[in-house]
């Protein structure tokens, strides 16, 4: 009898040993991954007012205007010239000019393979442009810079007048870059609309370009306006390849084939040669924040786009 | 009729700009092999660098790439993990999730000089870990933990529904389930991921300009000893790598045959690259075969 009075007491107390057990065993997995989501966030927030502190510095210890910080037109950081200046209008302009231009160039190439990938040849088609697509967007981005300064630059000098380098060298570099992500963003969009669209064209008799440039192109105008939209992030921020093509003047330049430098291009340059603490050194972490900015923007619009896709 | 001749235009244009991208991508390798190639031997991968003299390798260069990589893996993988887990499990939908999804997206989308900028201003001098593979690794992590992040979120919630629901119908504790049911399941495409990701990392050069430095020591690579300063595996030293010697050779490069050392690297770089591409999708493969019952569905 004192044994059957036990046995109860046992499976209880194994019981809740395992449930202890299982208590501990997801406690502890629980706070594990979320420190590591914390984490994440600690980082975010250090980067934003690490880069912000230094940035706004300029502004409020050295005592540069920020009407003549975004509207000046002369970077003369040293005072080669009197007083020392520190306008970037120019990088500012370059930096969109190239983001801008390569989008431009990009968007119909990526929107026509995308369109390629999903309408024209599904089969195909598809299994020879992803491993493409793929390639194109793992290819390190120095190695573009070493392909735009030895094939782009003097073939840039050869048809056009100057020497080559210059914002038409960058944005073509880059619009090879941003190739990969405008293409996958658009194709991912384009093979998840509903099949029902596009047969309901095709049944109405509609050739396959009337239902493309009626039916399926307006549809997943958002998505592909997001693929543009992040690859001009990565344009606007890509340094080392855009740095290595444009020239690198410190002036906004009259043709596209002269040269000019990017917020990128005057930060990976200058930096290295600043003391840390100096106003010229503050300017350049000023341009950074305006890039971090930038970046928000884009951001921004990516999400409109998104909830504009969504209803 | 004027339709039909409509389509048949656009459909011409639409292949001609596609097969204008394969064109593009051939030509690409084409250039950086047919350049390079010629210029890889065994000495140019081992040998040190020269400033002013013809003749140099990339040997210091091309174990330091390797080297940060897997400093950065060390890094990232349980960060990058944990952080997924939580995304695809753990959180509820709601405002906080929200924030914490543009934070990554944010973070994904931050160009790499800002976060080089951030690494040298808190890493190198604030904490004081100076111009060091340590302090680039910490960068690198930084860029790379968003995207490892997406990849387990995604590779977690691919996990067919079934396998979770049997989990807790035997009464398995919830991490039990996550580590034991579904990690094994997600386990091929996080490889897949971390691999593709990997070659991304391997080719960052921006970042590490201003943190990991643009010059080596002098390297003794017999000497395993982790704190000498001249010990290729001291984690504290500087080390420029792969990426930033082929950008530093293009613009201040001095030595006679900087640009067939600049072609030769930049040939190294893509091979691999194209290595980790393939490795990536054969791992995938077969950890998909030895993790799960089922044959792979094409």
């Amino acid at each position: 009898m004192k044994a059957m009075d036990e046995r109860p007491v046992q499976v209880g107390s194994a019981r809740s040993a395992r449930f202890k057990k299982h208590h501990a065993e997801d406690l502890a997995g629980r706070s594990y991954t979320f420190i590591c989501v914390a984490l994440l966030i600690v980082i975010i927030i250090s980067i934003i007012y690490f880069v912000a502190s230094k940035g706004l510095a300029t502004f409020f210890r050295d005592g540069v205007s920020l009407g003549d910080f975004l509207f000046g037109t002369t970077w003369d950081p040293e005072g080669n010239q009197g007083e020392p200046m520190y306008g970037v209008l120019p990088f500012i302009f370059g930096s969109f000019a190239t983001s801008l231009l390569a989008a431009l160039i990009a968007s119909p190439l990526s929107i026509c393979a995308s369109l390629f990938m999903t309408e024209i040849v599904p089969g195909w088609g598809k299994k020879l442009l992803q491993p493409v697509i793929e390639l194109l967007a793992g290819i390190p981005s120095v190695v573009y810079g070493f392909i735009g300064l030895t094939v782009v630059v003097p073939f840039m000098r050869n048809v056009f007048p100057g020497q080559g380098i210059g914002i038409a060298a960058g944005a073509l570099v880059l619009s090879v870059m941003i190739l990969p992500t405008i293409t996958s963003v658009a194709s991912d969009a384009l093979s998840s609309l509903p099949r029902g669209l596009k047969e309901s064209s095709f049944a109405l008799g509609a050739t396959r370009w009337q239902t493309i440039s009626r039916v399926i192109l307006p549809t997943v105008l958002p998505s592909i306006l997001t693929g543009v939209v992040l690859g001009m992030a990565r344009a606007f921020g890509e340094a080392l390849a855009v740095q290595m093509v444009i020239g690198n003047a410190p002036h906004i330049p009259r043709s596209l084939f002269e040269s000019a430098s990017t917020l990128t291009s005057v930060i990976t340059l200058d930096m290295g040669n600043t003391v840390m603490g100096s106003t010229h050194s503050n300017a350049l972490w000023s341009m950074a924040l305006a890039l971090m900015f930038m970046t928000f923007i884009f951001v921004l619009i990516v999400r409109l786009l998104e909830r504009r896709h969504r209803i | 009729m004027k339709a039909k001749l409509t389509d048949k235009i656009a459909t011409f244009f639409i292949v001609v700009f596609s097969l204008l991208i394969v064109a593009v991508l051939v030509g690409l390798i084409a250039f950086i092999l047919v350049r390079g190639l010629s210029h890889i031997n065994w000495h140019f991968l081992t040998s040190v660098p020269q400033t002013i003299r013809a003749g140099g390798g990339i040997g210091p260069q091309l174990f330091n790439s390797l080297f940060l990589l897997v400093l950065t893996l060390i890094i990232t993988i349980p960060l990058g993990l944990g952080a997924g887990i939580y995304m695809a499990e753990y959180a509820k939908p709601g405002k906080i999730t929200g924030t914490i999804r543009l934070v990554v997206e944010v973070l994904s989308s931050f160009p790499s000089i800002v976060v080089g900028l951030f690494g040298l201003l808190l890493i190198v001098n604030t904490f004081g870990f100076g111009f060091s593979l340590f302090s680039g690794a910490l960068v690198l992590t930084i860029f790379n933990l968003p995207l490892m992040v997406r990849i387990t979120e995604q590779a977690f919630r691919s996990v067919p529904k079934e396998q979770k629901e049997a989990g807790l119908a035997l009464g398995l504790s919830k991490w039990k389930i996550i580590s034991s049911v579904l990690f094994p399941v997600a386990l091929p495409s996080i490889v897949t991921g971390t691999v593709l990701a990997a070659g991304r990392v391997f080719g960052e050069a921006a970042a590490l300009l201003f943190t990991a430095g643009m010059s080596t020591p002098r390297l003794d690579f017999t000497n395993w000893n982790p704190l000498s300063p001249t010990s290729p595996i001291n984690p504290f030293r500087p080390a420029e790598t792969l990426a930033v010697h082929i950008w530093k050779i293009n613009s201040e490069g001095l030595a006679p045959d900087a640009a067939q050392i600049a072609a030769g690297a930049s040939a190294v770089l893509v091979i691999l690259v194209l290595l980790f591409n393939l490795f990536a999708r054969w791992i995938g493969g077969v950890l998909y075969k030895a993790m799960t019952a089922s044959k792979r569905m094409g």
